[in-house]
């Protein structure tokens, strides 16, 4: 099919240190008198933020653009939306674009919450009469109808989000481009969000969605791109460019440290130093399905006598849906452990959780860390989809003759006996 | 195994979405159909000619709602609104006509205070354009770095939201020239095209200013102090007649100086001079094809630089 966005080469460089731009004029002068011949000095270090990136969207596609920070997810969605130019390269639209790079745009903390769909819709591009149009809607989606003539200055933070993705949803262009809005709000209002999403690529329209979000990824899209250093790293299916993207963020796969004290996840409470996967007495993320899986996790503990601290596990399959969540509490914990209720020097901790042989089914799973005090409950660390790894099937449950996969979630040996009741006779039958 | 019920209850909302988001199966919807050629081409050095002027007339609304939006927020927050307006003009001709016209017996045609007002006005406007408008851009970084639209319209609407004010301000124009019973004149059918033209001077000093503020932020600091410089430079506060013959034709270098004049003769009913009502047509329009092209060029580095 004919690609409704086509993306050749697309090239971006930022000068950086020395920088091309002069941000006073005395600089500018300055260089001109230090090199009066020949234009002021350009060198200075440059980066490429994309590099030669070519990918093609077919019409109702939604595709995932993935990509650690830095990646240029950014740049490339700066590019599409024309905030920014390519230093090289060329992009085709075939349609309407409109983009969503943050929610809100333009509001005004003075305006009503009616003044500012008006605003906020004519800065996305929308004509009055179709604001006007779809006026209800928006306030309906929103839930703010009982305070659409109030300055938004009044509004709750979670009120002013709601409007703002609100005026957002409601854009109708043929390509949207949205960046990690998805990543405001509470819960409900997320999975409103989500649906508003999933509705727009149903009536056929073209998005490309940008986030670290891999759930929602992984909900939405039917394809992602890749980015890795500017660069176009892969280009496929979902889940597997997801996968990809756990495997090239983990250090080595199946393990991921925080070198850096200051930049890990936690707080001047708790601090995380490590997640890593073992299986078969190694750092594993591809795991048998008949061998044990270990997930370490190696904290800090600042606080000088501190207790209640569990780590909490969530498991969560390639679909986004949570296979578990544990933790090293005491009642959910079946070792007799008392570690978590007795009180602690600070330092260094690690705590094992191991998965039984023979229990998850082949698949790729995401597993995301929580360090938490408990009473009152305090979120001190968190690390989201920080390892990915696959279960491997090597045979053991299949039957010859039986093939294929087993359904579901989880794949464990359950007793089962079978016996027989009453014998029959062949000549009653 | 039993879950211990407090250590669950946590759940970040960001890592639980459940699945009922639903997964989008591409291509259910109806397929558009997609046009021969591409409706938009992104390309270095590419966003000029006859599709910015399209892009512009694609966005004219925005225009609207962003004068609109300049007008209501700063009404909203003053206490005397409106009358701030007419206030400003009015407080600095009090002070000139008393400290000019009464102190310094700066000469003037007709009574001091009318003959200042009629040329205060514009010159507020003037210069508040100039002076917002300037700082437009690097005032709207949250916009330009996030959305796109012709960047044009944010100096254009600076400009806009002042004009309004200065159309509002009229008003106390036309109680100052009953009060001192100068009668109206034909003369005053000249006024929309001087408004025109004032408005087309003040985009194109405020679109060049603008650009150039985005890359040398010296230009904030610099331009209060041409602007004031500028005022008396301008027949603003005396009239062109003191200026000495052998310096006229410098002076009227200065494209404000027809458009002032021509104000004050259009309302205290005095005959125009033609010659340098033309210059500064002239000028204006040169400025504003200078102006429109450095914003041109400068344009794609904005979300860049600011």
């Amino acid at each position: 099919m004919k690609p409704i966005v086509r993306v050749e080469g697309l090239s971006k460089r930022y000068t950086l240190g020395a920088r091309a731009s002069h941000d006073t004029l005395r600089d500018s002068l300055m260089s001109a008198l230090r090199s009066p011949f020949g234009r002021a000095r350009r060198e200075g270090e440059t980066l490429w933020a994309l590099e030669d990136v070519s990918f093609e969207v077919a019409p109702g596609e939604v595709v995932g653009v993935v990509g650690r920070n830095g990646a240029g997810k950014s740049t490339l969605l700066k590019i599409l939306s024309r905030i920014t130019e390519p230093t090289s390269g060329r992009v085709e639209l075939y349609g309407r674009i409109g983009s969503l790079l943050e929610v809100g745009t333009g509001f005004h903390p003075e305006l009503t919450g009616r003044e500012n769909i008006s605003l906020n819709g004519a800065i996305l591009g929308m004509r009055r009469r179709e604001i006007q149009a779809k006026f209800d809607e928006i306030v309906a989606f929103a839930e703010v109808e009982r305070f659409i003539d109030t300055p938004v200055k009044r509004y709750s933070s979670g009120m002013y989000m709601r409007l703002a993705f609100a005026v957002a949803a409601h854009l109708e262009p043929e390509i949207l481009l949205v960046d990690e809005v998805l990543a405001v709000g509470d819960a409900a209002f997320q999975k409103k969000c989500l649906g508003k999403m999933g509705e727009v690529a149903r009536e056929g329209r073209t998005v490309l969605f940008v986030s670290h979000n891999m759930t929602a990824v992984n909900q939405l899209c039917t394809r992602a791109v890749l980015l890795s250093g500017g660069r176009l790293a892969l280009e496929g299916r979902t889940q597997e460019v997801v996968a990809e993207y756990f495997r090239a963020g983990s250090d080595g796969g199946g393990e991921r440290v925080w070198s850096e004290q200051e930049r890990a996840p936690g707080n001047r409470r708790m601090r995380l130093r490590a997640v890593r996967l073992v299986s078969d007495g190694r750092v594993n993320n591809e795991p048998d399905i008949d061998k044990e899986l270990s997930v370490e996790v190696e904290f800090w503990n600042f606080v000088p006598g501190g207790r209640n601290q569990a780590v909490n596990i969530y498991l969560q399959d390639a679909a986004g849906n949570v296979v578990l969540s544990t933790a090293n509490t005491a009642a959910a914990n079946a070792h007799d452990d008392d570690w978590f209720r007795l009180k602690h020097e600070p330092g260094l901790y690690r705590s094992v959780c191991t998965f039984p042989a023979n229990f998850l089914n082949e698949g790729t799973y995401y597993v995301t860390v929580y360090l938490v005090t408990l009473g009152p409950i305090s979120l001190e660390a968190e690390a989201t989809q920080v390892l990915c790894f696959n279960v491997f099937d090597t045979g053991v449950m299949r039957e010859a003759g039986a093939g294929g996969r087993w359904e579901g979630v989880v794949r464990v040996r359950l007793p089962w006996r079978t016996e027989a009741l009453a014998a029959t006779d062949a000549a009653q039958r | 195994m039993t879950t211990s019920g407090s250590a669950s209850v946590l759940k970040p909302a960001a890592a639980l979405t459940d699945s009922e988001g639903g997964a989008a199966a591409p291509g259910q919807g109806p397929a558009p159909a997609l046009p021969e050629h591409p409706l938009v081409t992104i390309e270095p050095g590419r966003s000029a000619g006859v599709s910015a002027l399209r892009d512009l007339w694609h966005f004219r609304e925005l225009l609207y709602f962003l004068v609109w939006r300049d007008i209501k927020v700063r009404y909203k927050q003053t206490a005397l609104g409106v009358a701030w307006v007419v206030m400003q003009p009015l407080l600095t001709t009090v002070v000139f006509s008393v400290f000019l016209g009464l102190l310094a017996k700066v000469p003037s045609d007709g009574p001091y205070p009318v003959f200042v007002f009629a040329a205060m006005l514009p010159w507020t406007f003037f210069a508040g354009a100039v002076a917002t408008s300037g700082n437009s851009l690097v005032g709207s970084s949250h916009l330009i770095t996030k959305v796109y639209f012709p960047r044009v319209i944010i100096p254009m609407a600076a400009v806009g939201g002042r004009l309004v004010d200065f159309l509002v301000s009229f008003v106390v124009l036309a109680l100052l020239l009953a009060f001192y019973r100068v009668p109206p004149t034909w003369n005053m059918l000249m006024l929309p095209p001087l408004i025109v033209l004032l408005t087309l001077l003040a985009l194109a000093v405020g679109m060049w200013a603008s650009a150039a503020n985005v890359r040398y932020r010296d230009v904030a600091a610099i331009l209060p102090v041409l602007v004031q410089l500028w005022m008396f430079a301008s027949p603003v506060v005396y009239p062109v007649r003191i200026v000495p013959e052998e310096w006229r034709a410098v002076y009227s270098l200065n494209p404000l100086v027809g458009v002032i004049a021509g104000f004050r003769s259009a309302v205290l009913g005095q005959p125009f001079d033609w010659g340098a009502l033309a210059f500064s047509a002239g000028v204006t329009a040169a400025l504003l094809v200078f102006a429109a092209l450095t914003f041109r060029r400068m344009e794609k580095h904005f979300a860049d630089l600011v």
